[in-house]
């Protein structure tokens, strides 16, 4: 198991969370996934994981080679380890998917996240909550005299921790991009 | 040079210089261009069909018994929701097809035009890969690279949406050398460390068996006849799936016949008690494994298959050899031989002894009658009234399915051509004419159930129209066979909905269609009244009334084991559990 394996508490609420989870041993992966930007294919990728009852705890995606029309996208699954050894070759058998990568598998990486949450209060709370901020290196982007707007970025534990904090302090609205992950080293 | 031309055009030129010889499909506003394209040229042949579900099976019935691509061109909306059904078909079957559909011009798409539908959205899961082509520079590569992904790999149909603005602009043609090759690649070869684990387990094996699949047959001719070779040198069993039905010859010795769910009881119990399983083009299919807890215990398994995700996917293997069944199957008999062609005499001696003693049971003995014509007897008469002919078979699904897997012969691939995968009703007469467009002089025969007959009759107006002498063999129990045997296993004997009423007078629909028309209900007219169907040169309708109330044994119940098959109806009293009754 790699050192910044997800936990499942984070997400566990899926969408796609249709299998019975207490059928095996569940692992969560991070998969990157290579593909072509033409239309359509987020909607094959996505469609493999609803269509055969495979969970999507965060998915990203956007362009990263503008000259190849390469876009990455990083799924957060998990299942058992013969779910997702079926997860990587249904993906990897796709026309327009050019590489899947195991970055749980491939050993350590870096895992990031970015997240808005807007916090209203007045008073000790209002203090409290921007000396939490502080603490957990989050940015105030937006400020009214009764509220503001974090941002932050980290590991999905690191931000499901912050909102737990800003519950009690006036969390109203969060707003998180899921994982973005490259593998350490060279 | 390039060429400049109409998109529609350029459909047609990409087809031809794919060595397309026959577009099974129906006109339609969206894709009026293509047919006034079709219609000013001789090299592509266009067999009109009644329904574009037709025109989906006719393409599958052409590839499958040709071992090329099948092709089919529809109209957008309803020509492209029409062919959903065959398009699943296809994938669940591993068939090559490219599919054309007609789009709204790229302007109208999204405004709910007349005849529009998402196309691509709708048929994204239903093929191996779609594209919705906007501009007409981009059309002729992508047909192209169509031709080659439905081919590749595992096979499959793709489909390519075209809006009818992309049919008529101009563009240059791009030839099919000059394509960028892509990176769509499936390895072909298989992993020698494997294979020679494979041969190291085949050289000691005392329980061997060969578990065959349509992956064989999709390789190509050569593949079968290196499944043959190896079987004769080694002289281990050999069971097929469905749809591997050819691959190894029905004649020949090593020949256990079709294992699964209604498979002959020494295929399955050789599965059971197998100590080697050799998985060659196979998926483990529900339809073979029962239950899967229980599946072949005490065997070692091999699994050959190009498709990575078909391995493991449902049964855990021993050893996995991802690659193409003829590269592999070379490349496994060559290190077989070069360590010197071992196998465990005295081991195989006493498993085929094994395996001779559950043939004995004679698993397909059924109560013979002198008074109605049994199902399985009306097979039996078939296939020796026809054997030795140049003869393809193709079958709807349901009893009368499992009954002609039982008793017919298959010597050679591609002469057997059925729904295997999605079980679609109404598959056998559409591909019946597809097989016999591409081999005009065969004899065709659709091995047929009354039911899933009339879900596609309509194409016997193409049989007509097209001269396709095809033989409709329906065999007749005015009942949904297979789904009244499982209502009198499961359901307490409440035939809920499965029988029908009013059926047709077969005499008289074939009299309306303009064709022959055959009705026989004695035993003792049964062999002449076949002959007169094989002697016909034309299309026949043969109305074949048989027993009523037949089951189909030997079954494996959902849920159950392959060594608690079910041999005949005294074995069927209260047999499938609730859990059973849950699986389909």
């Amino acid at each position: 198991m790699s050192p910044l394996n997800i936990k499942k508490g984070s997400t566990s609420h899926s969408a796609y969370d249709l299998r019975d989870p207490y059928a095996d041993v569940s692992e969560a992966h991070t998969l990157a996934v290579i593909v072509d930007n033409e239309a359509g294919v987020l909607a094959r990728v996505i469609g493999l994981f609803s269509g055969r009852g495979y969970n999507i705890d965060s998915l990203t995606v956007a362009e990263v080679d503008h000259t190849g029309h390469l876009s990455r996208i990083t799924i957060v699954t998990h299942g058992t380890p013969q779910v997702i050894t079926q997860i990587k070759a249904l993906l990897a058998r796709m026309v327009p998917v050019r590489a899947v990568h195991d970055l749980t598998e491939a050993g350590p990486s870096v895992q990031r996240e970015l997240a808005l949450f807007k916090v209203a209060g007045k008073g000790e709370h209002r203090i409290e909550a921007l000396r939490l901020a502080e603490i957990f290196r989050a940015h105030v982007v937006d400020s009214t005299l009764e509220s503001f707007v974090f941002e932050m970025t980290g590991t999905p534990e690191k931000i499901d921790s912050f909102a737990e904090l800003m519950r009690p302090l006036g969390l109203r609205e969060i707003a998180r991009t899921g994982v973005a992950a490259l593998s350490r080293g060279a | 040079m390039t060429q400049t031309m109409t998109g529609a055009q350029m459909v047609v030129k990409a087809l031809r210089d794919q060595g397309v010889e026959v577009v099974f499909g129906y006109p339609g506003g969206a894709v009026l261009p293509i047919y006034d394209e079709i219609f000013q040229q001789n090299d592509i042949r266009h067999i009109l069909v009644r329904h574009e579900q037709g025109a989906i099976h006719m393409a599958e019935g052409y590839a499958r018994s040709t071992g090329k691509v099948g092709v089919a061109l529809v109209t957008s909306g309803p020509g492209a929701t029409n062919a959903v059904t065959g398009l699943v078909d296809a994938l669940m079957d591993s068939i090559p097809l490219v599919v054309l559909t007609g789009q709204v011009p790229t302007f109208m798409i999204g405004t709910d035009g007349f005849q529009e539908a998402d196309t691509v959205g709708i048929t994204r899961p239903c093929t191996k890969m779609n594209w919705l082509v906007k501009d007409t520079a981009k059309l002729s590569e992508t047909i192209h690279l169509a031709f080659h992904v439905a081919k590749s790999g595992r096979p499959g149909p793709v489909l390519i949406d075209i809006p009818k603005d992309v049919q008529f602009a101009d563009a240059d043609y791009v030839a099919k050398e000059k394509i960028k090759v892509s990176h769509y690649q499936p390895k072909l070869k298989g992993d020698i460390d494997q294979i020679t684990r494979l041969v190291e387990m085949i050289e000691t094996a005392e329980r061997p068996i060969l578990y065959t699949g349509g992956g064989v047959i999709n390789s190509g001719p050569a593949a079968s006849q290196l499944l043959r070779e190896l079987a004769e040198a080694t002289g281990f069993p050999v069971t097929s799936t469905l749809m591997g039905l050819g691959a190894y010859p029905a004649s020949g010795k090593n020949w256990l016949g079709m294992l699964g769910m209604h498979g002959l009881y020494e295929a399955n119990l050789a599965m059971h008690g197998c100590d080697l399983m050799i998985n060659i083009g196979a998926r483990f299919d529900d339809r073979i494994t029962g239950r899967v807890k229980d599946f072949s215990p005490n065997s070692k398994k091999a699994h050959i298959d190009i498709d990575a995700s078909s391995i493991n996917k449902v049964v855990h293997v021993d050893v996995p050899i991802l690659g193409d069944v003829g590269h592999v199957l070379e490349d496994l008999l060559r290190i077989w031989k070069s360590r010197g062609r071992k196998v465990n005499k005295a081991g195989l001696a006493a498993w085929w002894k094994q395996i001779n003693d559950w043939r004995a049971v004679k698993c397909l003995t059924y109560k013979p009658s002198t008074t109605t014509i049994k199902p399985q007897y009306a097979l039996e008469r078939l296939e020796a009234l026809t054997k030795g002919m140049d003869r393809y078979i193709t079958t709807e699904v349901g009893q009368h399915q499992m009954w002609a897997a039982q008793f017919l012969g298959f010597e050679a691939p591609n002469r057997w051509m059925t729904s295997g995968g999605l079980g679609t009703m109404g598959y056998g007469l559409p591909a019946s004419i597809g097989v016999q467009i591409a081999h005009p002089e065969a004899l065709v025969i659709n091995v047929a159930g009354e039911a899933s007959w009339l879900m596609n009759m309509q194409e016997m107006g193409t049989a007509m129209q097209f001269r396709a002498p095809v033989k409709q063999f329906i065999l007749n129990n005015e009942r949904l066979g297979m789904v009244r045997q499982w209502q009198e296993l499961l359901h307490g004997e409440r035939y809920s909905q499965s029988w029908s009423e009013s059926l047709p007078d077969f005499v008289k629909l074939a009299e309306a269609f303009g064709c022959k028309g055959i009705q026989c209900k004695d035993p003792k007219d049964l062999d002449d009244a076949i002959m007169e169907m094989i002697r016909y040169d034309g299309p026949v309708i043969f109305d074949c009334l048989v027993e009523k109330h037949e089951n189909c044994f030997p079954m494996i119940p959902s849920g159950k084991p392959h060594n608690e098959m079910l041999l005949g109806d005294a074995d069927t009293q209260g047999v499938i559990g609730a859990k059973g009754a849950v699986l389909v």
